[in-house]
This record gives structure tokens, C-alpha cells and sequence, in this order.
């Protein structure tokens, strides 16, 4: 187990380079001048000068690697800095964003917050929502629950975020007034009025995500218990005497979520790229906002940075999955 | 193997009054049934399935009306009438018209129209691709690895990021090259053909790394066989069910993802209506006419449902665990 890890963890680093390699290309290779934006009389020279400033004056694998660089050893030891103190990043140039000249781990700092709050909390409502759903729905299946519930996971599957959003402010917000359409994050939690305040306005955004990821895993867990219900060993279970509920709850479903733990954990990177859209349904502003308004401004060192960042995690998380899915199977060997 | 759906789907009006027939034929308990073809098997399954017949219908439906609407339907999509703004339903605009006039119904189905060859046309881009490098790696085992290291590489790339910042880099010189709508169309169906190929090329390789193995294979190859024949004539045909499993799925996917490029403000120019450019559009007029929010989501729901139900009908008619149960 831990030399497949180690292996997994080495074989990791090269994936992520590649990554980067190819992001950083794309990017670079894509037409467009950043000076384009300012005005004509600026003169040719003193453009020059800009962008050398902006980090453009250098050949490509040079830059390359000083994004690299910027990324995996500076910015670290900035994090370290602000923890204890100590001064390892000083007179270290940091990845700066073109937009506001600071650095972008900066900005990606005081945006995190805000996603974690909103999608953290659906990804927790969904699966609180999901698993009960899905272990009753295979359980009786193609009882009136179960047809109701796969209908309604199907819909959940289907409607696209940037429809239910809209829709469920058409309803709450429009027409019933209930909670605000817009997501404020300034808004500063101290006391309780403040605290029904943020209540109300996580509730849409986090309902429209929520309804996505719920869809989503109660289809998995249904289908994972279903495949288990059918086995020998519940057969054994039910004629050695066991009741309903512990041949359910304890035999199937510890057997059925192996597989649902792993759809958990490889799905929390996709909800950084899918909360996107709803981000900007509801005007959180939070990674994926950011995201779309570099890529509006042609910000590139902070949409490479992003997309980056976005990439580590589905790594991490596809290497997590598989650690977790070898330690909850024992039939799983990965030596 | 689009076409091998298609006679299916058409067939289905005309033998609407079979399945109870074919039904009372499986279950009851006669050894002595006549031997049945497949595929014969498979739609008997099908048809059983209630969510996937009324999806395949709703489908065609809409399939229909997007694709024949216009001939019968005959206002000008993009005809400006600004006296007539902002309308609601009426008998003369049933969907309404929009902020310059525009009829609602025409621009739904226009826009349907380019909503759908997106999906399909870059379903199939992501079909071939995906069953191009799942069959060759699972066929050859040289190459096997160098092919799932790739696959396992695009899966770890942020997909609708990557796609936001390629449709931002490429659109300028695409337009340029192509005319507008031409270039942004090239655009979109390669970007999500080439980010969606990942699922069908594992399942593909996964199943042909099975099939390899099996009798038949070793007959042909004995008999002397060459790769190329051996691939088309055995290996193809017996992975073409998941293959239609996931073409459908890639229809909805695709559908989904170049709403949501539209939605963001990164799709088709605004004058060349889709279904997510549509509701869009409809964003900013939402508090005084919310139906111009409603139809095109409520299209690209149905649409996506439909499909999505039809290929869960698919997996289980095709599954031969659970036909017959």
C-alpha cells in the first residue's frame, strides 16, 4: 500500500508538469497582444518596456519555468511567511496577475472563502440528502418512492445550473420575495440578524447546487446497493436470522459505500469547476467569478494559475480516491 | 451507428401495440419460444422500458419541431417588427416576442437547430475519437499504455475551464478564417468533441481487452485474418452497445456544455440565437417577462432528459444481465 502510494505520489509530480506544460502553451501560443488595450500614443519603446514588465520579455521555457518556479517554491514559502512570521519569500518575485499588478495567490486567497462556504455546504446537504434516498430506493425498488425518486434525480441530472438558478430566482426572489437573488459577500456575520441574513442568501445557490450533486450520488449509491442486495452473503444474512435492519444498514451499506466514498471524493474537484455557473447565477464571487473575469480580461497569469490550481486538485483527489478505495476493500491489492 | 438507431426510433409509432404481446410471450412459461434475433430481444427490453419510450418519443418530438418547424413556422428568425417588442403569447407570436420584435417561436426553433447539430455533430467527433483510442489500445498491447496514461491525463484537466479559455483564445482567428457563425461552430464542436472522448475510449478498451480473449477471436486470427479485418468485422460490432450508450449521453453532455459557454457570455455572437444564448438573453428581462427565461431552459431540460432517459433504456435493453428480468 504505501510503496503504491509513494509510486502513485511520484508519478503524480510529471502528470501535473505535463499539465501545466500544456496550459501554459495554450495560453501562450493563443493570438492576442496584452498592450493591445492601451492607447496608440504610448510609444513603441516605452511598450517594450511594459512588456518586459508584464514578464513577456524572456524566450518561452524560461518563463515556463519560472512560473513553475513561482508556483511550487515561492509562493509555499509565502504561505509559510504569513503562518510563522519568518521571512523565506523576501525579494522573491511572486506570479502577479495583469489586471491589478497583485500577486494572484493574493486574490485566489481572499476568494476561497467564499466557494468553500457556498459549495462546501451543498456538497454537506447533498450527501446528507442523497444516501438516505438512495439506500431506500434500492431497497424497494420500482416501488412509487423509487420511481419518483429516479425521476426526480433524473431532473436534477438534466436541468442544467445556469436553468434551476434562474429559475428558482424567478420564484423565490421575483415573484415571492423570499430571499435575495444576489449573493453578498461583504456582508460580516456577528450577530444573529447577520447570521439569518447569510442564512437566507446561501439558501438558493446552495439549493440549485445541492439538487445537482444529490442527483447525482443517489443514483450511485442506488445503483451500488442494488448491486449488493442481490449477493450470497445477504442470502446468508437473512437465513442465519439477522433482522431486516441490520442486513440493510450494516452488511449491504457497508459494503455499498466503497464505491460511493470514492464518487465523493472525486467529485469535490468538479465542484470547484462546476460552481462556475452558479457562482455567477447568483453573483458569489468566489474562484469560479474570478476565473470568468480573467478570462474576460485576459488576464493570463491568473487563468493559468487557476486552471492550475483546478488540475492539482482533480489529481489529489483521483489519487485520494484510490488510496481510500484500497483501504475500504480489502479484496483490492494494488502491490 | 446512428444509423443503427435510427430505424428503431422511426419504427416506434406503428408498433406501439406490440409490447404487451411481446410481453405475455417472456414471461410465459413456454421452453418452446421461437428463437428470436438480438436485436429483436433488445427492443422487446426497450420497450418495456416506460421512462425511455416516452424519452425517445419526446426526442423525436422535439427533433421534429426544430428541424420541420421552420417549413411550416415561417417568420424570419432574426425579422426585426420594434413595433411589435416585447410582446406576450398571442395567436400571432405563441411564444411571445422579444426586446426588438424578434417572434420567440422562430428564434426557439433556430436556435434548437444549432442546440442540437452541436450536440450531435460533437457527440460523434468525441464517439469516434473515443472508440479510435479505445479500440487501438486495447487491441494493441504496445500501445496500451501510452493511450491510458493519455486518457488519465485529459481526465485530470479541468474540462469547462479549459474550454472557457480556448473558446476565449480561438474564437478571433476561427471567425476570421470561417465567417462568424461557421468558426464558432468548427469551435465549439471540436472543443467538447476533444474534452468528452475520455469515458467511451476506457469503456471501449475495457471491453475489447475482454473480447480479445475470447474463441472466436483466435478462430479468425487462426484462419488467418488480418488486424484491420479482425477489428471491423468482430471486435466493432460487439462494442456498439456501449457505444450507443454513450452516444447518447455525449448528446446531452455536449448540449449542456455549449449552453453553458452560451450562458457564460463565450458562445455563438449574439444575433445567431441557441437555446443557452436564448435564456441568456432573457436573464436581463427576467423580472418583467420570465418566459423568455422558461422556454429555452425548459427546451434544454426536456431535450437533455429525454436523452438521458433513452440512454438508460439503452443500457438496460443492451445489458444482457438484465434483459429478460
Amino acid at each position: 500500500m504505501l510503496t503504491y502510494f509513494t509510486r502513485r505520489l511520484l508519478l503524480a509530480i510529471p502528470t501535473l508538469l505535463f499539465i501545466g506544460l500544456v496550459i501554459f502553451l495554450l495560453l501562450d501560443l493563443a493570438p492576442g497582444d496584452p498592450t493591445a488595450q492601451l492607447p496608440l500614443t504610448i510609444p513603441p519603446a516605452v511598450r517594450e518596456q511594459i512588456r518586459i514588465s508584464l514578464g513577456l520579455g524572456e524566450p518561452l521555457p524560461i518563463r515556463f519555468f519560472k512560473w513553475m518556479y513561482q508556483f511550487f517554491i515561492v509562493e509555499p514559502q509565502v504561505v509559510i511567511d504569513s503562518i510563522f512570521g519568518t521571512s523565506f519569500s523576501a525579494g522573491d518575485a511572486r506570479v502577479l496577475s495583469w489586471q491589478t499588478r497583485s500577486p494572484v495567490m493574493d486574490i485566489v486567497w481572499q476568494r476561497i472563502p467564499q466557494t468553500l462556504w457556498v459549495v462546501g455546504t451543498a456538497y454537506v446537504v447533498a450527501i446528507i440528502i442523497a444516501l438516505p434516498i438512495g439506500i431506500y430506493s434500492a431497497y424497494r425498488q420500482y416501488s412509487i418512492f423509487d420511481n419518483v425518486g429516479t425521476f426526480i434525480t433524473m431532473i436534477g441530472f438534466s436541468v442544467p445550473p445556469f436553468f434551476s438558478g434562474v429559475l428558482v430566482i424567478v420564484i423565490f426572489s421575483v415573484n415571492l420575495g423570499w430571499f435575495p437573488s444576489i449573493y453578498d459577500t461583504t456582508l460580516v456575520v456577528n450577530d444573529w440578524d447577520s447570521f439569518m441574513q447569510q442564512l437566507q442568501q446561501m439558501i438558493l445557490p446552495v439549493m440549485v447546487l445541492a439538487l445537482q450533486i444529490t442527483s447525482q450520488l443517489s443514483r450511485f449509491m442506488r445503483a451500488s446497493m442494488l448491486d449488493n442486495l442481490n449477493q450470497d452473503y445477504v442470502r446468508t444474512a437473512r437465513a442465519k436470522g439477522l433482522g431486516e435492519k441490520s442486513v440493510v444498514l450494516v452488511h449491504v451499506l457497508r459494503n455499498s459505500m466503497i464505491p460511493v466514498v470514492t464518487v465523493i471524493a472525486l467529485g469535490i474537484p468538479q465542484i470547484f469547476g462546476g460552481a462556475i455557473i452558479t457562482e455567477q447565477v447568483f453573483k458569489v464571487n468566489g474562484i469560479g467569478q474570478l476565473l470568468i473575469t480573467a478570462i474576460q480580461a485576459n488576464d493570463v497569469p491568473l487563468v493559468q494559475t487557476l486552471t492550475f490550481i483546478f488540475a492539482i486538485l482533480i489529481v489529489l483527489f483521483n489519487l485520494i480516491a484510490d488510496v481510500l478505495y484500497g483501504l475500504l476493500d480489502p479484496r483490492i491489492r494494488y502491490d | 451507428m446512428t444509423d443503427e438507431k435510427h430505424p428503431a426510433t422511426e419504427n416506434m409509432a406503428p408498433i406501439g401495440a406490440v409490447p404487451s404481446g411481446d410481453g405475455v410471450l417472456d414471461t410465459g412459461p413456454m421452453p418452446t419460444n421461437p428463437p428470436r434475433s438480438q436485436w429483436r430481444e433488445v427492443w422487446g427490453q426497450f420497450i418495456r422500458h416506460k421512462g425511455a419510450v416516452a424519452g425517445g418519443i419526446v426526442f423525436l418530438v422535439i427533433l421534429i419541431g426544430v428541424f420541420i418547424g421552420p417549413y411550416i413556422w415561417t417568420i424570419d428568425p432574426s425579422y426585426i417588427d420594434i413595433r411589435a417588442r416585447n410582446q406576450g403569447p398571442s395567436l400571432a407570436h405563441p411564444f411571445g416576442t422579444d426586446q426588438l420584435g424578434r417572434d420567440m417561436l422562430a428564434r426557439m426553433m433556430a436556435g434548437g437547430q444549432t442546440s442540437m447539430l452541436v450536440g450531435i455533430v460533437a457527440m460523434l467527433i468525441a464517439l469516434f475519437l473515443g472508440t479510435l483510442i479505445g479500440v487501438v489500445a486495447g487491441y494493441y498491447r504496445k500501445l496500451d499504455g501510452v493511450l491510458m496514461r493519455m486518457t488519465d491525463l485529459f481526465l485530470a484537466l479541468p474540462l469547462l475551464p479549459l474550454l472557457l479559455v480556448m473558446v476565449m483564445l480561438f474564437r478571433d482567428s476561427l471567425s476570421k478564417a470561417f465567417g462568424p457563425e461557421t468558426g464558432i461552430f468548427i469551435l465549439m464542436v471540436t472543443a467538447i468533441g476533444i474534452t468528452s472522448w475520455m469515458p467511451t475510449a476506457r469503456i471501449v478498451r475495457g471491453d475489447v481487452l475482454a473480447l480479445k480473449e475470447r474463441e472466436f477471436v483466435l478462430a479468425a486470427r487462426s484462419i488467418g485474418t488480418r488486424n484491420g479485418m479482425l477489428i471491423g468485422r468482430h471486435i466493432l460490432p460487439n462494442v456498439i452497445s456501449p457505444i450507443v450508450v454513450s452516444a447518447t449521453l455525449g448528446i446531452a453532455n455536449a448540449i449542456i456544455t455549449e449552453s453553458s459557454l452560451s450562458f457564460l457570455g463565450l458562445g455563438f455572437p449574439p444575433d445567431f440565437p441557441t437555446w443557452g444564448r436564448l435564456l441568456f438573453d432573457g436573464v436581463d428581462y427576467m423580472q418583467q417577462y420570465p418566459e423568455r427565461v422558461i422556454l429555452p431552459g425548459l427546451a434544454i431540460s426536456l431535450t437533455v432528459l429525454s436523452v438521458n432517459y433513452l440512454g438508460d433504456g439503452l443500457r438496460d435493453a443492451l445489458d444482457p444481465r438484465i434483459r429478460g428480468r
